[in-house]
């Protein structure tokens, strides 16, 4: 009787040991998003609300300071009027504040946050000085005299997937210069 | 009496459309016209979307076409970031002008941009008829 249950125990072990850890392609997807990126936007209303004028920054991008400046300062929005009905304005605000670069553990905003004083940083993602380090090498040519892309704010115009949060150098196209590689 | 259903028919169908596809406009319309007790006009609408007025730099001189273009049946363009904006006349764009909230939203944002005030219920519905032309 003693012998049979060591025995079980002994293959149940064994057979534990022994089975590979499988990865799911959600496991790799999310692996990839926050070894390469910022979380990808999760809120709908954000979505609907700020990209009738500019792409969705993923607000793994700024800290919630940088955030909560911007969001008591929507009627003269970088020049534009981006006001909201209190409701949409409650939502965004919480989203934007869990989901800010300092509440993140993906591997840009730990970046980002690592550039920057958590209270007093830039409210312009283009003035983060990780993101303006990792741009510098870039003539003005390709990006602020580029037609196609006018600022460095713009960032979906050469990370294509900039709206997923993936900013993966390999992925980086210049519009009318192609690949970048430094 | 089949004529007369005929006719009613002709004269009803015809309306019944149009309600169906303006009713965000015409609610709006109605309510702004409850304001001010006047018929809107198209003309003065067409006459605010082009007027220029003066904003703080870089934007100095500010329409609706700085962004919106002059011809409403095609895009604009956001005149900062450059993203592409859908055209606003409903004759090519059926979402345009299709829901309440959206359209006081806008006119009150761009309102306060253009010319840097909110406008009044009569600018608002003479600006809303003649879009609601294009």
């Amino acid at each position: 009787m003693n012998k049979s249950i060591i025995i079980s125990a002994t293959i149940l072990i064994s057979t534990a040991l022994t089975v590979p850890v499988v990865f799911s392609d959600d496991d790799r997807r999310e692996y990839r998003q926050r070894s390469l990126g910022v979380a990808p936007v999760t809120s709908e209303v954000y979505k609907n609300e700020c990209s009738s004028c500019h792409m969705v920054y993923p607000p793994g991008l700024l800290p919630a300071s940088s955030w909560q400046k911007i969001m008591t300062g929507l009627e003269d929005h970088f020049g534009d009027n981006a006001e909201l009905d209190s409701e949409n304005f409650k939502i965004i605000s919480e989203f934007l504040d869990t989901n800010s670069a300092d509440k993140s553990d993906y591997r840009r905003s730990r970046k980002i946050m690592r550039s920057v004083n958590k209270d007093n940083a830039p409210i312009k993602i283009s003035e983060l000085p990780y993101i303006k380090r990792k741009h510098d090498e870039i003539p003005d040519k390709m990006i602020k005299y580029n037609q196609k892309v006018n600022s460095l704010s713009n960032c979906s115009a050469c990370h294509s997937s900039a709206e997923k949060g993936l900013f993966n150098e390999h992925d980086v196209r210049i519009p009318g210069y192609g690949y970048w590689d430094d | 009496m089949k004529l007369i259903t005929l006719i009613s028919c002709l004269i009803i169908f015809p309306f019944g459309t149009a309600i169906a596809e303006n009713y965000a406009v015409l609610q709006l319309l109605n309510s702004y016209q409850a304001e001010t007790k006047k018929q809107p006009n198209a003309e003065k609408g067409q006459q605010l979307w082009n007027q220029t007025f003066t904003g703080k730099s870089p934007f100095t001189e500010r329409s609706c076409r700085t962004c919106h273009t002059s011809n409403l049946k095609l895009p604009g363009q956001h005149i900062r970031t450059k993203k592409t904006i859908e055209p606003l006349a409903p004759s090519v764009n059926e979402k345009s002008l299709s829901e309440v909230k959206k359209i006081k939203k806008w006119l009150k944002r761009n309102c306060k941009w253009s010319i840097g005030r909110e406008c009044t219920a009569g600018e608002k519905a003479n600006l809303l008829t003649f879009l609601n032309q294009q």
